[in-house]
């Protein structure tokens, strides 16, 4: 159980201008898994090599329950990475793949033997030892380089883009056997991902990074019910931000007065809701934060229903159930109600 | 794929001629080393003799000694050709710096430039070292045509080499030596062997390098090789040859499985 500090890590490349990562700072609690999520390109495999020890900060710092890493060498900090093509040695058993950390420890080989087994039980690889990593399919690759990492008990676990080579169906195999084996082992586990979905459905904690630096540190919910700023929402699919003004109980701007949930924001901000948050409003009567709007499009997506709504002049999105709407067309009118829980401002 | 009827034809065809080419010449050199006179227009010596190989073998020729003599060189300048080869070719193969260019350029010039207006730079640089006139100076007078070879081989090696592999080696515990021995080294293996396959031959068929920097103290095979040549002697002539293709013949059939097309040893060829 290892408790993982970062605090105000830098890195310029030789060359850049502009910091690949700026000044990153996080508190990651021993056994948990937490999700670094940001687009491409924004620093999250930069700071991944930086806490292994595979790439050096240009400033900063990690230190393992207190104690500062940064003069340890990649093979003794205790941390191990998988990589996203998993890079299984092609030359080696898959035995010999999963034994490699113990053997470099220098453990019996009786003993490498006995607990690869274990390990390759454990992965649901049972049969599999004498193989060629070249033989396997991607998802059981990917089984084996887990296995490979855990094999070792270290103290810190990471993983690159850990679902995202699968298929559909992989996907949520993999996130079960990943997190029911980070937890029996209590692994500090960190995950790279660019896929906001990946993160949700995998971390306990998720760090979004945008533009090198840091947005929101969060459990997964709280990007969808409390987002930091706009850019927050958008990277979580959110869609209406109303500008206007709130006076910490109702929020006026174009969409008219609506009721706040308590303890919002005061002062000038913009409005947002999440487009799966938005009600067909199915009462005679008006009620609270209930307005008119009209349906300017319609975009069946299967299991659910974009409409692209106007209120007023102001375009907001909503996602409905299909049957809601069946007997509605674009250019119709309908009233839609905006549960004042579900209401958020951003300063 | 079916191979059709032409297909296999012709495969037999070029295999013939490849054979012919390369087999042909050293047919009337074996016959000689066992000819006691072979004169115009006798198709075939009218006496045989093992005269030729009984001298050949025997302790005053002097080419049991010239053959590991040769063999200790062409091996040290391998050696050295993998030690300097390897990391050469790593720099050329996966990184990009200023002056790569020249520095391609520079290590491709021996090919290109001939032997002999290098060495005679080499001869006064190597007299003011003390290093004419001996086996390590001739040893490191074979670099120069050998390292092109190599580096090229290891340049291609490691143009398809991800160095990613090293990193997940040291993530699970692995020290640098362990690592390139139980990471580098089994996926650079092939580029070595064939690298290091075209060094041997290249320093085993060094004459004017030989006879320059080792001053005719030095005398590898091909030295001695040329004395008897230019004696007339063609009978010792063929059994020196005869003991002078051997090590190439053994080497190739050792290794004759890295050198097929399809090994990504030969494609550092494709960048010349």
């Amino acid at each position: 159980m290892t408790h993982v500090s970062i605090k105000d890590l830098t890195k310029v490349y030789p060359g850049a201008t502009d910091p690949s990562l700026d000044r990153l700072s996080l508190e990651i609690p021993s056994g948990e898994l937490t999700a670094l999520l940001g687009p491409s390109g924004c620093g999250k495999t930069t700071t991944m090599k930086m806490i292994a020890g595979l790439l050096e900060p240009t400033s900063g710092d990690v230190a393992f329950d207190g104690r500062s890493v940064l003069n340890d060498k990649p093979e003794n900090r205790g941390v191990v990475m998988v990589f996203q093509n998993y890079l299984l040695f092609p030359y080696m058993s898959v035995a010999d793949n999963v034994g490699f950390g113990l053997k470099m420890r220098k453990i019996p080989a009786a003993e490498i033997k006995r607990r690869v087994g274990d390990m390759l039980d454990l992965v649901k690889l049972p049969d599999l030892g004498n193989r060629k990593p070249s033989a396997l399919s991607g998802g059981q690759q990917q089984r084996v380089a887990l296995a490979r990492a855990l094999i070792v008990q270290p103290n810190v676990l990471l993983l690159d883009e850990p679902l995202s080579n699968l298929d559909a169906h992989l996907r949520f195999e993999m996130r079960d056997l990943i997190r029911s084996l980070q937890q029996d082992m209590g692994i500090t586990t960190i995950f790279v991902t660019h896929d906001q979905e990946e993160a949700v459905v995998l971390a306990d904690r998720v760090a979004l990074i945008l533009d090198g630096k840091m947005k929101q540190y969060d459990t997964p919910d709280m990007f969808y019910k409390r987002p930091v700023d706009e850019a927050t929402a958008r990277f979580f699919g959110g869609h209406n931000f109303i500008q206007g003004v709130s006076d910490g109980r109702m929020f006026d701007s174009a969409l008219g007065r609506l009721v706040l949930p308590d303890g919002a924001t005061t002062g000038p901000g913009k409005l947002t809701f999440r487009p799966e948050n938005v009600r067909i409003w199915h009462n005679e009567t008006s009620g609270q934060n209930t307005l008119s709007a009209t349906i300017n499009d319609i975009i069946y997506l299967g299991t659910q229903t974009r409409l692209k709504l106007l209120v007023g002049e102001t375009p907001i999105e909503a996602v409905v159930n299909p049957n809601e709407i069946e007997r509605f067309t674009t250019g119709d009118s309908l009233p839609i109600h905006l549960p004042k829980s579900t209401l958020w401002v951003i300063a | 794929m079916q191979e059709t009827r032409r297909m296999r034809s012709f495969r037999i065809l070029t295999g013939a001629v490849l054979i012919t080419w390369l087999v042909l010449p050293l047919i009337p050199l074996a016959i000689w080393s066992f000819a006691k006179g072979w004169f115009y227009p006798d198709l075939l010596p009218r006496n045989w003799s093992l005269r030729a190989w009984e001298y050949a073998l025997s302790d005053t020729a002097g080419v049991i000694d010239s053959l590991w003599l040769t063999i200790w060189i062409s091996l040290a300048a391998t050696a050295l050709s993998i030690l300097v080869g390897v990391p050469a070719g790593r720099a050329l193969g996966m990184y990009k710096f200023r002056g790569k260019e020249i520095v391609e350029l520079m290590i491709l010039a021996p090919t290109i430039v001939p032997g002999i207006a290098v060495v005679l730079g080499i001869h006064s640089v190597f007299i003011s070292m003390g290093l004419n006139n001996s086996v390590t100076g001739v040893i490191l007078v074979h670099l120069i045509p050998t390292l092109p070879y190599m580096v090229l081989v290891m340049a291609g090696i490691f143009a398809n080499y991800d160095p990613a592999y090293e990193a997940q080696a040291r993530s699970l515990g692995a020290s640098p030596l362990k690592t390139f021995w139980y990471v580098t080294l089994p996926a650079i293996r092939p580029g070595i062997i064939v690298g290091g396959l075209f060094a041997f031959l290249v320093s085993w068929s060094q004459y004017i390098l030989t006879l320059l920097i080792g001053g005719g103290r030095v005398e590898t095979l091909p030295l001695l090789l040329f004395n008897f040549a230019t004696a007339g002697r063609n009978d010792i002539t063929g059994a020196i040859g005869m003991i002078y293709i051997l090590p190439g013949i053994v080497i190739l059939l050792l290794t004759a499985k890295h050198l097929s097309g399809r090994s990504g040893a030969v494609g550092g060829f494709g960048q010349i």
